[in-house]
């Protein structure tokens, strides 16, 4: 089996950062699994990780009365799950469900905040990589909320 | 042109030419007053021409005045052109019968006796010539436009005067007609004669002009003439400078000009339906109440109408400014991409026409006065 | 100067057979009645489709062009002339002008990774070019179709995607905006699947088809991932009354959409596309 740091350099979040950065990382980290319908957090729990997606597909979900469970979107290989970790009250504002067997680097956010206040460097290019991905998340949200095939995609007359 | 062969022809020894023209097949079609303009249309004899007559023409306005002689080309163009001949306003495209579950589909014939234009100026035989790359030009062709347009007779006239909102010279298609003419009359009215310099440009042309009693060319009738077309060509009413327009055109397309004209712009389409080379066309569509027949008919349109961009989602060209923009920079701009040339001949037509006076010349000059208020 | 046969003369088509996609989307296959020939086309081309007294829709052709006896077009329901093809039975006649147009670069995709992005009906000429490319198989290296649709029931020919997928190599990834609570797929925008997908972008051809902005969006998500702008197709529709270059309606900045394209390389487009209203 391959060691933390090796599935780590891997992903595409962590390509190319520095050895020293990588290793500080790797003490922060733990290998996850999780079986369909299985949760990687719940709404409104204490935010005290965040996930770097290697396999599976992760409903980001919301429960609403009536409508019953509504997934905003899914997240899959490759993809990062999670900033609550980074921004306070560090609680999960969503559910996250597997869908399909999910196998996951899980960071721990305590773990990884102590160390960026400590390093700087190491602050800075973290939060690097996930102002990246929260940019992504918005853009997709933004495309999303536009309704594009509700109307616009059809041929004229 | 040879100077040399050039004939002169006295204005009653050129009363047989439309019967000349008639008596070779042609529909002979030239200037006449319908409703105080003058608009092209059959004409039996030169007495059907504005004779005496005038155009004053000027930012949204036109109108007639009599002259102090009996010139029978003393104005400019009017608010037809020739493009309606070739390319008719509104034609039947196909019947549609159905035959139980079957429907026929019949195209009219399209047969059409030749035409003669009697009295074509410069400007407006570089539109037919603009308006032939773009139904000939292509791997598709205009069967209407192909078969209106065979085997047309023109009689050119040089202008020897120029309009209150001409600018032919700046487009480089006039005042003297060059090319795509069998006759060109230039109406001389000096020296105490009034008389025609002829040149022919074809075989059928000199076939005809032949029949007219004639005398050489003098070097006072050829003076007269070549003074005649340089008056014309100091006397423009506007200029347009064309220098880089295409990448002017290209460079504001976002540019508050056209927010501003837009303003006075009423998208009314005048400009595009007096515009000699404007071609768009929509189609509509009618079935009669049995539900067993129905036909399609093709009519001139304009980018100016709100429909004309219609998608399932809604049209693309919604603001007016938008609209005049794709006008302006289809005719001055991607006309060249597409067709190798400009898209405005410099008649005037769009400027008189407007009722509201906005000028093509003045809004190019608009956006060359941005580019340098923009400039370091 | 001939002028031949009118180029705006529709020829009779008979439907075949009418296949019901999705709420407001249809497929009509027709055939000409009779022993005629069939009618060749590519990949991406259009026809122009008449419905009896109602009018003239350009409709892009989403069947397999190995079967020029069964003409498929598929479109949704978006206005009178649609509504009239749609109530379209087996049997009835429509007349057809076509087919206009270029198609998808099947030459220029030899021995490439395809990326075919598609957002909402603008799968159907993908449909087209997916049965080309699945035809010859070998031709072409890594295939993948990153498909979005508004929801699970608008998501179209799902048997087709599922043959591809499963017994012609073809790497599918089906994303829905709106889930509802039944659907186990997967919900987000085609870019955001883009970014997972892995391809060689130095040598990847993209072909887009979808409304505008998701188009933008997938070229330049395909950009950033490296793909060279002159290997990146999108497929643009425009107001059509003609097909053949003459009325007008289609123009986009200097390009006559229904000559010069409807497929165009994004580089192209890029600076048209960028300008609001043009």
């Amino acid at each position: 089996m391959k060691d933390l740091e090796h599935l780590l350099r891997e992903h595409p979040f962590a390509s190319g950062l520095p050895s020293a950065a990588l290793s500080l990382l790797v003490g922060c980290a733990s290998n996850v699994q999780y079986e369909p319908g299985e949760y990687l957090f719940r709404t409104g729990e204490p935010a005290d990780r965040f996930f770097i997606l290697r396999h599976g597909e992760v409903a980001v979900e919301v429960y609403a009365a009536g409508r019953g469970r509504i997934t905003i979107e899914t997240a899959g290989e490759g993809d990062v799950l999670g900033w609550s970790w980074l921004v306070p009250p560090h609680r999960w504002l969503f559910d996250g469900r597997a869908i399909t067997l999910t196998r996951a680097i899980a960071l721990d956010g305590a773990c990884l905040r102590a160390k960026c206040e400590a390093n700087h460097d190491l602050g800075y290019e973290l939060l690097k990589r996930v102002t990246h991905v929260m940019a992504e998340r918005l853009t997709s949200a933004r495309l999303q909320v536009l309704d594009l095939y509700g109307d616009g995609s059809g041929d004229v007359v | 042109m040879d100077e040399k062969t050039l004939r002169v022809v006295t204005r009653a020894a050129l009363e047989p030419l439309p019967g000349l023209l008639r008596d070779r097949g042609f529909t002979v079609v030239g200037p006449t007053i319908r409703e105080a303009a003058i608009v092209y249309d059959e004409i039996e004899s030169l007495a059907d021409l504005p004779i005496g007559w005038t155009d004053e023409q000027g930012p949204g306005g036109y109108r007639l005045r009599r002259r102090s002689d009996e010139a029978l080309f003393g104005y400019n163009v009017g608010p037809h052109s020739w493009k309606g001949r070739f390319h008719p306003s509104d034609v039947l495209l196909f019947q549609a019968q159905r035959n139980g579950r079957d429907v026929e589909f019949t195209a009219p014939p399209t047969e059409s006796p030749p035409v003669a234009l009697f009295g074509a100026r410069a400007c407006d035989l570089a539109a037919v010539a603009i308006q032939d790359r773009v139904f000939l030009g292509s791997a598709s062709i205009d069967p209407i436009y192909a078969t209106r347009r065979r085997g047309a007779f023109v009689v050119a006239v040089h202008c020897t005067q120029a309009g209150g909102t001409c600018f032919c010279e700046s487009m480089r298609t006039g005042p003297r007609a060059t090319r795509g003419f069998d006759l060109a009359l230039t109406e001389l009215l000096g020296a105490g004669e009034h008389r025609f310099l002829v040149e022919n440009a074809s075989e059928r042309g000199a076939e005809i002009a032949d029949r007219l009693a004639s005398r050489p060319a003098s070097s006072e009738d050829l003076a007269a003439a070549r003074a005649g077309v340089e008056r014309a060509r100091t006397s423009m009413g506007r200029k347009l400078d064309t220098d880089g327009i295409r990448d002017l055109l290209y460079r504001h397309a976002e540019s508050e000009v056209w927010d501003a004209v837009a303003h006075r712009c009423l998208s009314c389409t005048n400009c595009t339906m007096v515009c000699p080379t404007c071609f768009c066309t929509t189609v509509e569509d009618v079935s009669d109440l049995s539900r067993e027949h129905a036909e399609r008919r093709r009519l001139w349109d304009s980018c100016f109408t709100l429909g004309f961009t219609h998608l399932g989602s809604g049209s693309v060209r919604t603001s007016t400014s938008s609209r005049y923009r794709h006008w302006i920079t289809h005719k001055l701009a991607s006309w060249h991409d597409q067709f190798g040339s400009s898209g405005c001949v410099g008649c005037g037509r769009c400027i008189t026409w407007c009722p509201v006076g906005i000028d093509i010349t003045e809004e190019v000059g608009r956006l060359r006065e941005a580019e340098g208020s923009r400039a370091p | 100067m001939t002028s031949g046969a009118s180029p705006m003369l529709p020829v009779p088509y008979r439907v075949q057979r009418r296949r019901q996609e999705s709420h407001d989307t249809f497929t009509l296959e027709l055939s000409r009645s009779g022993s005629a020939p069939g009618l060749e086309f590519a990949p991406g081309q259009f026809n122009m489709l008449y419905a009896f007294g109602a009018g003239e829709v350009p409709i892009s052709i989403s069947g397999d062009p190995a079967r020029p006896d069964v003409i498929a077009h598929t479109t949704r329901v978006v206005g009178g002339v649609t509504r009239v093809l749609s109530r379209l039975r087996r049997g009835g006649t429509v007349g057809l002008r076509g087919p206009f147009g270029n198609g998808w670069p099947l030459e220029q995709s030899r021995g490439r990774d395809v990326v075919i992005v598609a957002g909402g009906i603008g799968l159907a000429p993908l449909r087209a070019l997916l049965y080309a490319l699945t035809a010859n198989r070998g031709r072409f290296a890594r295939i993948a179709l990153v498909y979005g649709a508004r929801t699970p029931e608008d998501v179209l020919f799902g048997a087709e995607l599922e043959r591809w997928r499963t017994s012609a190599d073809v790497e599918i990834a089906v994303t829905v905006d709106r889930a509802t609570e039944s659907w186990a797929g997967r919900v987000g925008v085609v870019t955001a699947l883009l970014r997972r997908l892995s391809f060689d972008p130095a040598n990847a051809v993209g072909m887009i088809c979808g409304p505008e902005v998701m188009m933008r969006y997938a070229a330049a998500e395909l950009l950033s991932r490296g793909v060279a702008p002159d290997s990146i197709f999108l497929s643009i529709e425009r107001n059509m009354k003609c097909a053949v270059g003459h009325c007008g309606h289609c123009l986009f900045g200097p390009l006559f959409i229904c000559r010069d394209g409807p497929v165009f390389p994004y580089e192209r487009v890029e600076t048209t596309l960028r300008v609001a209203e043009l």
